[in-house]
């Protein structure tokens, strides 16, 4: 049954099953997993390694940008095949902290320049920089930059109703043109090698089982948050007028909503969330360069939303997960075919599975449902 | 007469006083002149063809106004016109005397109060019959109070009378896509009268409904004049004399004749180009 708008809040947002089973296994995930690398012996079979910690804890990250895209691709029919740049700005805001918080500890020293800018005989720290060695600006920027961007970007191209594929290449040469930008040195992020060698994130060392685990934690917390606001939002009369503006975008627009505010507002959110995700990924994976940035990274995240299934906000986590353990694990046995992989899963998931494995799921359950008995 | 272009740039009010036209949002028309559509001149040319010639109209508030003419008179195209959809080469469209049509994007006029239908049925395919007329309910329309608005009693009291007006009181959990084509009529006239316009815009809005459904039209139809103004076009002429006081031919994007049915009926001009199809 769809949900309504009416009832009270949680009801409304966790009414139906699929979220509802999300939302208690990311919860069971979030705390069982630092449990059993913290308290089980490494011989027990359900003892989980520090490494596995860390990759899921990617793929929580994975899985907040995900539901940020389905939120607008799904709901609201923008295909941004360009989200990416917004993760990717997140993650260089959270990794300009982790570069000061390196202090003197660096190669050369310096108290304030990060090497690369020791390196390349820079006096002064740029203004950009500034403020970004406090913890709560910083984290004010993992939000408020993407979403400044999408603000603008959005902002320009919804007014003049680009819309359906020109939307996604322009995003695409959006994302170009950052990845770009960032490759060189004069822009002051450390050029092609990006932003690396952090030692503590708020004084804990990164390397630390805890901190490990915390961000482990974190990462979780943010996904569910992120979920629990997109599902606030899609639950909404909001919802039902961004479902409306991807059914009938016109229509909408004689029935007095103004399309062009509401697509912007939701792209902006949207990149905000993204911006959240870049945060959270570069402390686990302890870098971020400008390959962040680029066009095919943006179109394999629209494809993990597909995979898993578009406007159901968890089968976009889902497929998120879903992908990227077939990634990992192929680029480890076959690591030259992972691009013809994603290309072939592409087609195939379009062809047979247009509604991902959330649809596939709903439809076998239908299947049975149908054969018993009634 | 034709005034000349330099004087009527200078009397041209949207230009003079520019705030005059920007009516402040939910400002009402004004129609203490009895006159709810004034549309004036109005020329469309699509690749130097031309839709609508200089066409001038004017409907009174409360009027329930029939327009009749064959296909490609331009009946469609003034309606889009009207709310904002298609920028006229010159004329002028005004709701009420202080409302420029003109200077008003799409939302703009809905939120002014003109409610269209469309001449196929436009309806949310994937929402619920329900969810349609919960979207189209007059009301806030700005992104935060929409995040938050809740149905009131009184909301959902008024959403249930119209569709039992509308007849789709079974089918409200229904997707609206799921309708037959009478029905989405329905609840395309049901989203009109969410809206609560001033003025309702219909095109065809008979076309594939049974005998039964375009009585009860026609009965709906007549019953909302008064209230507020109504401009249905069709080309069943059966229905446009249950329903019709005045009726406005257009052909060939002008008016060719106006008056009460009877009139229109015999009017030769009116005769020779329906029959001349
Ligand atoms: N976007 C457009 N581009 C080019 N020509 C157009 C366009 N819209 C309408 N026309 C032409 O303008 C003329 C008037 O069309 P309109 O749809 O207004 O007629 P109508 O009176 O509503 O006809 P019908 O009874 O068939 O609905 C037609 O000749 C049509 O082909
Ligand atoms: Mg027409």
């Amino acid at each position: 049954m769809r949900h309504s708008n009416h009832g009270p809040v949680l009801t409304r947002m966790l009414g139906d099953t699929g979220s509802l089973i999300f939302v208690v296994v990311l919860i069971a995930l979030t705390v069982a997993v630092p449990l059993c690398n913290v308290y089980l012996p490494e011989a027990s079979a359900l003892h989980v390694t520090d490494y596995t910690v860390a990759l899921i804890g990617k793929y929580l990250t994975y899985a907040l940008l995900a539901v940020a895209i389905d939120l607008i691709w799904g709901y609201c029919g923008i295909l941004s095949l360009g989200h990416t740049a917004f993760f990717g700005l997140g993650g260089y805001a959270m990794g300009m902290y982790l570069m000061r918080q390196i202090g003197d500890r660096g190669v050369y020293g310096n108290p304030v320049l990060p090497d690369f800018m020791v390196f390349l005989d820079w006096e002064h720290l740029p203004w950009y920089w500034h403020g970004m060695d406090i913890f709560p600006f910083a984290m004010a920027m993992v939000v408020l930059v993407p979403g400044l961007l999408a603000l603008v970007f959005g902002g320009l191209a919804f007014r003049s109703r680009v819309t359906g594929v020109y939307f996604a290449i322009i995003t695409q040469a959006m994302t170009y043109a950052l990845m770009l930008a960032f490759f060189r040195n004069e822009m002051g992020f450390g050029g092609n090698n990006g932003l690396t060698d952090f030692k503590d994130i708020l004084g804990y060392e990164l390397s630390a089982d805890g901190t490990r685990n915390a961000l482990f934690v974190a990462s979780g917390v943010g996904l569910l948050l992120g979920f629990l606001i997109a599902r606030f939002i899609v639950t909404s009369r909001l919802g039902r007028v961004l479902e409306a503006i991807r059914d009938a975008e016109s229509r909408t627009r004689f029935t007095g909503y103004r399309v062009a505010y509401y697509k912007l507002w939701i792209f902006t959110v949207s990149a905000m969330l993204a911006g959240v995700a870049g945060a959270l990924y570069v402390p686990q994976v302890g870098i971020i360069n400008p390959s962040e940035f680029s066009p095919i990274a943006s179109i394999e995240a629209v494809v993990w939303v597909a995979v898993g299934g578009r406007g159901t906000l968890y089968g976009a986590a889902l497929g998120a997960g879903a992908v990227n353990f077939a990634k990992t694990w192929l680029t480890g046995a076959y690591p030259e075919i992972w691009p013809y992989a994603l290309g072939i899963l592409f087609v195939a998931v379009t062809l047979f599975l247009p509604k991902g494995i959330v649809g596939l799921v709903s439809q076998l359950r239908r299947r049975m449902r149908r054969k018993e008995p009634s | 007469m034709k005034t000349p272009a330099l004087l009527e740039s200078f009397s041209d009010r949207s230009r003079v006083f520019d705030f005059v036209n920007r009516p402040a949002a939910g400002a009402k028309p004004d129609v203490r002149h009895g006159t709810i559509l004034y549309v004036e001149d109005i020329t469309v040319s699509f690749d130097g063809f031309k839709a609508l010639d200089a066409l001038t109209l004017y409907v009174d508030a409360g009027e329930l106004r029939c327009i009749i003419g064959p296909n490609g008179a331009g009946k469609t195209t003034m309606m889009d016109v009207i709310t904002g959809k298609t920028r006229p080469d010159a004329g002028r469209a005004w709701f009420g005397q202080n409302i420029d049509l003109l200077s008003l994007d799409e939302p703009g006029v809905a939120q002014a109060g003109i409610g269209r239908k469309f001449q196929k049925p436009t309806v949310f395919e994937r929402h619920t019959v329900h969810e349609n007329l919960e979207l189209a309910m007059a009301g806030a329309r700005g992104v935060w109070p929409v995040l938050l608005a809740r149905l009131s009693g009184e909301q959902a009291a008024h959403i249930d009378e119209t569709l039992e007006l509308v007849g789709l009181a079974e089918r409200r959990h229904d997707a609206a896509g799921s309708l037959s084509h009478g029905q989405k009529q329905w609840l395309e006239i049901g989203m009109l009268l969410m809206q609560e316009p001033e003025l309702l815009l219909i095109d065809e809005p008979v076309a594939g409904m049974t005998p039964q459904e375009v009585e009860r039209t026609a009965d709906l139809l007549t019953r909302l004049a008064g209230k507020r103004s109504v401009v249905v076009v069709e080309h069943d002429m059966e229905f446009v004399r249950s329903i019709a006081r005045t009726v406005t031919v257009l052909h060939e994007g002008r008016v060719l004749a106006e008056g009460p049915m009877d009139t229109i009926q015999n009017d030769p001009r009116v005769v020779e180009v329906y029959l001349g199809e």
